[in-house]
């Protein structure tokens, strides 16, 4: 009765790890896709010349700890970007336009840069602001800021989560072994007396704790491998109007690559931490 | 191959349940314990069994001070002890023979020695014909056969006996008794703790009487006089 209970208790908290830990691989996943989308702008002070300008490039391009991508636009490349995007289907209108050799936007030369991780955009963004020559930088800081706040409440909330219920599985698990203890205290007593060694003793309780922790890890994550897919399939085929965004999600055997070890390991060791610290105290014989 | 040299067990909180006990036993020696209660005659079997440890003194058991031993130590010097309870303490889910064979297999034996072994030391207690048997289908004499029976199949050098016959009518009893006999025979030190008078007085062994934890005497072939 008490190994069901553990099972179950194991189950759920193996089964809430594996969700947290698949929305939080999906969540990672689709960050990075939008972090490589949001960049940082760098503009130069007017009448820059060009190997100051690339001097400004490379220093960017040293901070490979932050920068993924520092593209140069100059300002001619800025001023047809504009006109192509301005007179979108209106060709006409367009060769007008660059046919007026008096560029606007003569003073926006410009690095796009993009970060690997958003919540280092603003380390980037000063040590950018101190380099000579910089004299504007523009960023998507609310974004970057809400992105690493919901990845962060994210983490947070399912750490803790887990926390609670490996504490829930452990105590339930010491509890079953407590009993197994408790009901077999007269054949453990006779055991010690007639020379069991500790880890003879200990072993089947340690072998039961393992063992409820691979079936409690087993069962849940059988559960989501299936409902995984159809969770995936599900959201696509009922809200088509995220399907460009859900194309983000990871397949079920990449999560499950991770998973898999990691909850099976989790709950054998869950098993073993609860059992053998039981028996270790009830052992004193 | 036991000696006890001056020593005392206090319990928390209370007068010593042995106070200061120095005494030797020879092996192959057979020797009652007697006394009333609150002699310290069970303090001195747990001492020996190492599930206590003396407040003072040192005990040598087989050349071995029990006050050194490691944990590891203890399970490997409990297998050259065997030890029969008052109240036999056998495990009543599994028959005779298991129960036998349960102090091999905790040892790690390796399953022909048990085999050979189990029925070998079942028929010299009597019992070779009720090995299937539940011990809850047997007699309180056949019990302690079956005790005895487990206390010995490991060939222990030394076998304690706590209260042996303490829940047996006479005859049983002395059956007991002369099967405890015999083993000393054979070179086993065996140690009785008895209050069983009629036995004591009838065996003339050494007797070694204790009172409030001190030995008031230790006679070769003594008697059991309540004062």
């Amino acid at each position: 009765m008490f190994s069901l209970a553990s099972i179950a208790t194991m189950g759920a908290c193996i089964f809430l790890f594996g969700l947290f830990f698949a929305l939080n691989l999906n969540f990672t996943y689709i960050m990075k896709n939008v972090e490589s989308n949001v960049g940082i702008t760098v503009f130069f002070n007017e009448g820059l010349d060009q190997a100051s300008i690339d001097t400004i490039g490379q220093e960017i391009r040293n901070r490979t700890d932050i920068v993924t991508k520092c593209n140069y636009v100059s300002a001619d490349e800025a001023w047809e970007s504009y006109i192509a995007e301005y007179f979108e289907g209106n060709t006409q209108a367009a060769e007008g336009f660059k046919a007026n050799k008096d560029n606007p936007l003569k003073h926006s030369a410009h690095y796009e840069v993009y970060v690997n991780e958003i919540e280092k955009q603003n380390e980037l963004v000063n040590y950018i602001k101190g380099l000579e020559g910089v004299r504007n930088i523009n960023q998507s800081q609310q974004a970057s800021e809400t992105l690493s706040t919901i990845n962060r409440l994210i983490t947070t909330v399912s750490m803790l989560l887990i926390i609670i219920l490996l504490a829930v599985s452990i105590f339930l698990i010491s509890n079953t072994i407590s009993v197994g203890v408790s009901v077999r205290k007269e054949e453990i007593g006779i055991m010690k007396l007639i020379g069991a060694t500790d880890t003879f003793v200990r072993l089947p309780f340690i072998l039961e704790g393992i063992l409820i922790g691979l079936v409690g890890a087993a069962i849940p994550l059988t559960a989501l491998y299936f409902l995984y897919n159809q969770a995936i399939e599900y959201i696509l085929t009922k809200f088509s109007v995220l399907q460009n965004f859900m194309n983000g999600l990871q397949p079920v055997n990449h999560v499950f690559q991770f998973l898999l070890p990691v909850g099976l390991i989790l709950g054998m060791g869950i098993g073993f931490v609860g059992s053998f610290f039981t028996i270790r105290k009830h052992l004193k014989v | 191959m036991i000696t006890l040299d001056s020593v005392s067990k206090s319990y928390e909180k209370g007068k010593p349940a042995i106070h200061n006990i120095s005494l030797h036993i020879d092996k192959g020696e057979f020797v009652f314990v007697v006394g009333d209660s609150g002699s310290g005659k069970s303090t001195l079997i747990k001492l020996l069994l190492k599930e206590l440890n003396p407040s003072s003194g040192t005990i040598f058991v087989n050349g071995k001070i029990l006050n050194k031993l490691t944990r590891r130590q203890i399970s490997k010097y409990r297998r050259s002890l065997g030890v029969v309870f008052q109240d036999f303490r056998l495990l009543k889910d599994r028959n005779v023979y298991e129960n036998v064979a349960f102090s091999q297999r905790v040892i790690e034996k390796p399953n022909w020695m048990i085999k050979k072994r189990v029925p070998e030391v079942l028929t010299l207690v009597g019992l070779a014909d009720k090995y299937r048997s539940n011990p809850k289908e047997l007699s309180g004499g056949e019990q302690q056969r079956v005790a005895l029976a487990r206390a010995l199949v490991n060939r222990p050098k030394i076998l304690l006996a706590d209260e042996p016959t303490g829940n047996l009518d006479p005859k049983n009893s002395n059956e007991i008794m002369k099967m405890l006999e015999e083993i000393s025979e054979c070179g086993t030190t065996v140690l009785v703790v008895t209050h069983n008078k009629g036995i004591v007085n009838v065996m003339k062994k050494r007797v070694i009487h204790l009172r409030k934890g001190v030995i008031i005497s230790d006679e070769k072939e003594g008697i059991y006089v309540e004062n």
